[in-house]
C-alpha cells in the first residue's frame, strides 16, 4: 500500500489496514522519526485523532485506503509531524467554565434526566471538531465547539442550580460566533450533535436576556452595500 | 518553585486526590505521561461497586464478605471494610460533582450484577463509567485551578536524607529533564499490564513507571506476581470484548463449534480453559449468532460497533475471534490504610499501589472503587511539614540529565522494537496464565540479557521524541517482569491469578504478600509474615 504522511510518502508491503498500526510499522521499520500521539488503541481516549483525506479521524478506529494522505488537525499549532499542540483543550474548558457550578438540593434524578447528558458526556476531547470548524480558521479566539457542547451538558444537568457563569462565559468569542454549518457533527467519533447543542445555547442565552451581538450592534450583514441599493431608512 | 504536592499520574486515584487536596487549600500540581484525559481509567466500562445506603436486599457485610472471597485469603480486611463502608460515600462524592450515573425505575442509581459479586451493586453510566469519571473530574479540577503538567515522563524519585523532595522527569516536548521539588508525591501512575506487551487490553502506558521508581528509591513491593488475565480480547488487536456477551448467553467454541467449558465461571478459570486450547493449537471464538441482530443491538451494541470497527466482523452472522489477554495488575507499591508507602513523604494510589483491597485476584468493579476512595480519604491525613526544602540542582537531576543527555549522543547499540515484542510474548507464554519453575527460569534469563544491553535511539530528535518515551518505558517493563519473576518464582503455590503447574494447590501457609525491597542494593524476596 502506498500512503502519505505529512510530505513523506511510504510503500507498506505488509498486509495492514488499520492506520494506527500503519504509524507503528512505518515508526518502527521505515521512518523512526515519525512522530504521532497515542494511547488506548480503543477509541476513547482522544489523544490519535488526524486527518484521512482531509477528514478528522481516530487513528485507532480508521482503516485507510491505497493513496491516502494522512496529516495533522488543522486550526492547531503543529508540534511535530501529527502531533499539535492541544493546550487549546484545557484554556477553552476553564475558559466556558464548563463544570458543575452549585449541586442541587434536589435528589430526584430520573434515568429520563440522565438521558438528556448522556451523549454530550461522552466527548473524548480528540480535537476532531476544533479541526474541522471553519470559523477557527478565521478566528483563533473562538472558544469552538468541543468547549460549547460540553456547556451545554452541564446546562442541562438538573444536578445543576444555576449556569449563569458557564452562560456569561460563552457570550463572547462563543455562542454566536458558530455558524450552524454543522462540520464538526460529521467528524465528532463520539456523535454528539453539536450544532444542535449550540442552537439550544443560543436559545437558552436569549431567555436568560443575552442577544445575538451582530443583531445589537446593527452589523448584521444583511447582503446589501450601504452606499446603495437597499436603504433602510427609507421606510 | 516548590509545590505542596505533587500528583504523579491524571487517573482516576490522581484526579481524585488532586480535589480533595486543593480543596483543602494546597498547592497542587498533576504531573502525567499523557495528556489529562487519556489515562487507562477511560477504559474502565462496567462500573464502581458499592451497597447504596437506600439498598434493601444488599448489604456492606455481603460486599466484604465477596471482596474478600475474591482474594483467595491475601486481602487486607481492614481495607477491605473501609472500602466498602466507604462506597456509599465514594460514589455520592462522584455523583455530586455530575458524574451521569444511571438511574434505575425508583429513580435511584441502577445497579447492575458483575461476576463474583452475589447481589446487584455496580453503578454504572452505560458503557463508559470510567469516561465518564475522569472528565468529570477533569472539568471540576480545571475550575478548581490545579496545575496540569502533561506528557512529562516521570523519571525519578530525588530522595535525599531518607526523604522525597520532589521528581525528575523529561518534557516529552523538548527532550528537557526538569527537577520538579515537592513537600509530599503521590504517585498514582497506574499499573502494569502492559508489561505484556501487544498481549494486554490496557492503554500503551502501563508501563509500571511509578512503582519502578518507587522501587529504585527503596519502597517496598508487594504481591508483584498477581496479574489478572481477560478470557476475551478480539485476537489480534487486543481489544476488550465486555464480559457481558458472555452473561448474555455467548458461547466459546472451537472452529467447529464444539464448547469446552462453562462460559459463566469465574474470569481467571476461563481465560485458562482458552488458553490450553490455543497452547493445543486450537483457535477460540466467541459465537454470539443466537442471540439475534436485534438482541444484540440492544444488549451489547457496544461489542457490535467494536468487532465490526477493529475486525469488520458483524457478530450476528460471524465468529468472533477471541484470546485471553493482560487485564489488570493486583501488585504494586506497598502502602498503609493512609496511602503512605514506607518512605517519608512519599505516597501511592491507584492501580500502582497494594491496599490490600484485591489480594491475589481483583472483583471486577472494585478497582474504580478502591482509586477513587484512596483518592479521597488520602486528603483527610495530610500535612505539609514545616522544614523548608532546599532549592538546588539535586544530585538526581543532573544524573538524569546526563543519563538522557547520553541517550541522544550514543550511536551504539539495538533498537529496542523487536526485543519488545519478544519480550511480550516471552511474558506472556512464560509469565501468564500458568507458570512453572523452568519457564520462569527461561524467562528470567532473557531478561537479564535485555536488562544488559545497549539500546540506543535512531531518532535523535528532541522534539516530541516517541522513540525516547517508548525506551523509557522499554527500561521500566525490563525491570518490572524481572520483579514479577522472582516474585512468582518464590509463590510455591497457586493461588488467585497466579498458577504453578508444579505447585498445583493453594498452601494455606502461604496465605501471605509476597514483599519485595531493595536490602543494600540487593533484592530481598519474602512473605509478608516472615518481614
Amino acid at each position: 500500500m502506498n500512503i502519505k504522511i505529512c510530505d513523506d510518502n511510504y510503500t507498506i508491503d505488509e498486509k495492514i489496514d488499520n492506520l494506527l498500526d500503519i504509524l507503528h510499522y512505518i515508526k518502527q521499520h521505515h521512518n523512526q522519526s515519525l512522530t504521532y500521539r497515542y494511547s488506548c488503541k480503543s477509541g476513547i481516549c482522544g489523544s490519535c485523532a488526524v486527518r484521512v483525506n482531509g477528514v478528522e479521524k481516530l487513528a485507532c478506529l480508521t482503516n485507510i485506503k491505497e493513496q491516502s494522505e494522512i496529516l495533522p488537525l488543522k486550526n492547531l499549532p503543529i508540534i511535530k509531524d501529527l502531533v499539535v499542540n492541544n493546550t487549546n483543550i484545557p484554556s477553552n474548558l476553564t475558559k466556558s467554565a464548563a463544570y458543575l457550578e452549585q449541586l442541587s438540593s434536589e435528589n430526584n434524578i430520573t434515568q429520563e434526566d440522565i438521558e438528556k447528558i448522556d451523549i454530550n458526556s461522552n466527548c473524548i476531547l480528540c480535537n476532531s471538531c476544533y479541526s474541522s470548524c471553519p470559523v477557527l480558521e478565521i478566528n483563533q479566539d473562538f472558544i469552538g465547539p468541543f468547549a460549547l457542547a460540553r456547556v451545554y451538558r452541564y446546562t442541562t444537568d438538573k444536578k445543576e442550580t444555576t449556569y449563569s457563569t458557564k452562560l456569561n462565559s460563552i457570550q463572547t468569542n462563543g455562542v454566536w460566533d458558530c455558524t450552524l454549518c454543522g462540520a464538526c457533527d460529521l467528524v465528532c467519533p463520539a456523535n454528539i450533535p453539536i450544532k444542535d447543542s449550540i442552537i439550544a445555547l443560543q436559545n437558552l442565552s436569549v431567555q436568560n436576556g443575552y442577544e445575538n451581538p451582530a443583531f445589537s450592534s446593527n452589523s448584521f450583514d444583511m447582503g446589501f452595500q450601504s452606499d446603495f441599493g437597499f436603504d433602510p431608512n427609507s421606510f | 518553585m516548590i509545590y505542596d504536592i505533587l500528583v504523579i499520574g491524571n487517573g482516576g486515584a490522581g484526579l481524585s486526590a488532586a480535589i480533595e487536596l486543593k480543596k483543602k487549600g494546597f498547592n497542587v500540581a498533576i504531573i502525567s505521561k499523557t495528556n489529562a484525559t487519556s489515562s487507562q481509567t477511560v477504559q474502565a466500562q462496567g462500573g464502581i461497586n458499592g451497597v447504596l445506603n437506600n439498598s434493601i436486599n444488599d448489604s456492606v457485610s455481603n460486599h466484604i464478605k465477596d471482596t474478600y472471597i475474591s482474594s483467595h485469603n491475601l486481602g487486607d480486611m481492614e481495607a477491605i471494610k473501609m472500602v466498602c463502608n466507604n462506597a456509599n460515600d465514594t460514589i455520592k462524592w462522584l455523583d455530586n460533582l455530575g458524574v451521569a450515573f444511571n438511574r434505575d425505575k425508583e429513580d435511584n442509581l441502577a445497579q447492575r450484577k458483575m461476576a463474583g459479586s452475589s447481589h446487584p451493586r455496580t453503578c454504572y453510566c452505560s458503557d463508559y463509567t470510567g469516561l465518564k469519571i475522569i472528565h468529570t473530574l477533569y472539568d471540576t479540577a480545571l475550575q478548581l485551578g490545579i496545575i496540569f503538567l502533561d506528557e512529562h515522563i516521570l523519571l525519578n524519585l530525588i530522595k535525599e536524607d531518607n526523604q522525597i523532595k520532589g521528581i525528575t522527569a523529561l518534557r516529552l516536548l523538548d527532550s528537557k529533564v526538569i527537577q520538579f521539588l515537592a513537600y509530599k508525591v503521590i504517585i498514582a501512575t497506574g499499573g502494569y499490564a502492559g508489561v505484556y506487551f501487544n498481549h494486554n487490553t490496557n492503554s500503551s502506558g502501563t508501563t509500571s513507571d511509578g512503582i519502578v521508581a518507587a522501587y529504585k528509591s527503596g519502597a517496598i513491593l508487594k504481591n508483584m506476581e498477581f496479574i489478572q488475565f481477560h478470557p476475551t480480547a478480539l485476537k489480534d488487536k487486543y481489544v476488550l470484548i465486555s464480559e457481558a456477551a458472555r452473561a448474555e448467553g455467548g458461547k466459546l467454541v472451537l472452529k467447529d463449534g464444539t464448547r469446552f467449558t462453562d462460559e459463566l465461571l469465574p474470569r481467571d478459570i476461563v481465560a485458562r480453559e482458552i488458553f490450553q486450547q490455543i497452547q493445543k493449537g486450537n483457535d477460540v471464538f466467541l459465537d454470539l449468532r443466537e442471540l439475534g441482530y436485534s438482541k444484540i443491538k440492544t444488549l451489547i451494541p457496544q461489542e457490535y460497533k467494536l468487532c465490526f470497527d477493529f475486525k469488520g466482523i458483524k457478530i450476528d452472522k460471524e465468529l468472533i475471534p477471541i484470546i485471553p489477554a493482560a487485564h489488570y495488575s493486583m501488585g504494586g507499591i506497598k502502602i498503609d490504610y493512609n496511602g503512605k508507602t514506607n518512605i517519608k513523604n512519599l505516597y501511592a494510589i491507584g492501580e500502582c499501589s497494594v491496599t490490600g483491597v484485591h489480594g491475589a485476584n481483583r472483583l471486577g468493579g472494585n478497582s474504580l472503587l478502591e482509586i477513587i476512595t484512596y483518592g479521597i480519604n488520602i486528603a483527610k491525613d495530610i500535612t505539609i511539614p514545616k522544614e523548608k526544602i532546599e532549592v538546588k540542582q539535586y544530585t538526581q537531576y543532573i544524573k538524569d540529565t546526563k543519563y538522557i543527555e547520553t541517550l541522544f549522543t550514543t550511536t551504539i547499540g539495538d533498537s529496542y522494537f523487536a526485543d519488545r515484542e519478544d519480550l511480550g510474548k516471552l511474558v506472556y507464554d512464560k509469565v501468564g496464565l500458568y507458570r512453572d519453575e523452568k519457564n520462569l527460569l527461561d524467562a528470567q534469563h532473557t531478561i537479564k540479557l535485555y536488562a544488559n544491553k545497549q539500546y540506543k535511539l535512531n531518532n535523535k530528535s528532541k522534539i516530541y521524541n516517541i522513540e525516547l518515551k517508548e525506551l523509557l518505558e522499554f527500561n521500566n517493563m525490563i525491570i518490572t517482569v524481572d520483579l514479577i519473576i522472582q516474585s512468582a518464582l518464590y509463590r510455591q503455590e497457586s493461588r488467585g491469578s497466579h498458577t504453578r503447574l508444579d505447585f498445583p494447590n493453594e498452601n494455606d501457609k502461604l496465605a501471605y504478600g509476597t514483599l519485595l525491597y531493595k536490602n543494600n542494593n540487593k533484592l530481598t524476596v519474602g512473605y509478608e509474615n516472615e518481614y
